[in-house]
């Protein structure tokens, strides 16, 4: 492995560690949090999760200006960012049914992974569930939809 | 406010990260899209580096204020099972969770995940907002 891949393995290393560092501080983690902020009506609202978002986009936006102006990254010869703009059925249906299962248990993909850790049988339940979901999706689902268009 | 304190820093640390990786590896920080890389095998050793690290967060916590991160577990078990298959082929189909199209994607002002995330918050608040009248 070269000293550039290696370098740029301890920053994915490092980065990942802020990431579940930040998502523990900002109590995320907790479930009951989540939809303390999801549920509107429960009299006791909590926006702790606005704070977070608002926090973590507040950060990203002068790092994406910057981003911008570089003609590629520190590490590596070029940028691999997402080159789809559609706003079609799939996304708008994929993130409906995310938000559902968000809704439901108050975990989404960083913090029940990050909580694999701490070593609570429903976070690996959930998390195993989500793997079957992925892999559902990724076979057999995507087969049958990209059929369709 | 002040009780925000730790959800405002927590978050502001989940931008530093999100910033280190783009200008740094010229990658995008989203966790559904690492998981499923990790689960095709794509770009194994990165992708597992960083779950390797997510999993240090809580432990980095619990050793710099002697606990873990507080977690309050309510669903049932088919409800856990049930909301974990929803995410998993919600955050496939839809090409990213509250990481990639929440954070990123609002910084980069992606009129695409700005729809992205409007979907999921208004299905996950009008979900549980619901479920919390049976509660």
């Amino acid at each position: 492995m070269s000293g550039q891949n290696l370098a740029r393995l301890g920053v994915t290393l490092l980065a990942g560690a802020l990431f579940g560092f930040g998502l523990s501080l900002s109590g995320m983690l907790d479930p009951a949090r989540v939809i303390g902020f999801l549920d509107v009506a429960s009299g006791q609202w909590d926006p702790s999760l606005m704070f977070v978002l608002g926090g973590a986009v507040m950060v990203a936006i002068p790092g994406v200006m910057l981003q911008r102006r570089m003609a590629r990254p520190v590490l590596d010869e070029q940028f691999h960012l997402p080159q789809s703009t559609a706003i079609d059925r799939r996304l708008l249906t994929g993130s409906a049914l995310f938000g559902v299962g968000w809704g439901v248990a108050g975990f989404c993909p960083g913090p029940a992974v990050a909580a694999l850790s701490m070593g609570l049988v429903p976070v690996f339940v959930f998390v195993g569930a989500m793997v079957a979901g992925m892999l559902l999706h990724d076979g057999p689902i995507a087969r049958l939809t990209s059929k369709g268009r | 406010m002040t009780t925000y304190w730790p959800s405002l820093i927590g978050g502001m640390l989940l931008g530093v990260s999100a910033v280190l990786l783009l200008v740094v590896n010229g990658r995008i920080a989203g966790i559904s899209g690492i998981v499923g890389r990790l689960l095709g095998g794509q770009q194994v050793p990165a992708n597992a580096a960083f779950v390797v690290g997510l999993l240090l967060g809580p432990l980095l916590h619990a050793s710099l204020f002697s606990r873990l991160p507080a977690m309050t577990i309510a669903a049932s078990w088919p409800a856990i099972v049930l909301a974990g298959l929803l995410v998993g082929i919600g955050t496939r189909m839809g090409s990213g969770c509250t990481s990639g199209h929440g954070i990123l994607g609002l910084a980069r002002f992606s009129p695409r995940s700005i729809a992205a995330t409007a979907s999921f918050l208004a299905a996950g608040i009008l979900t549980a907002t619901t479920m919390g009248f049976f509660r």
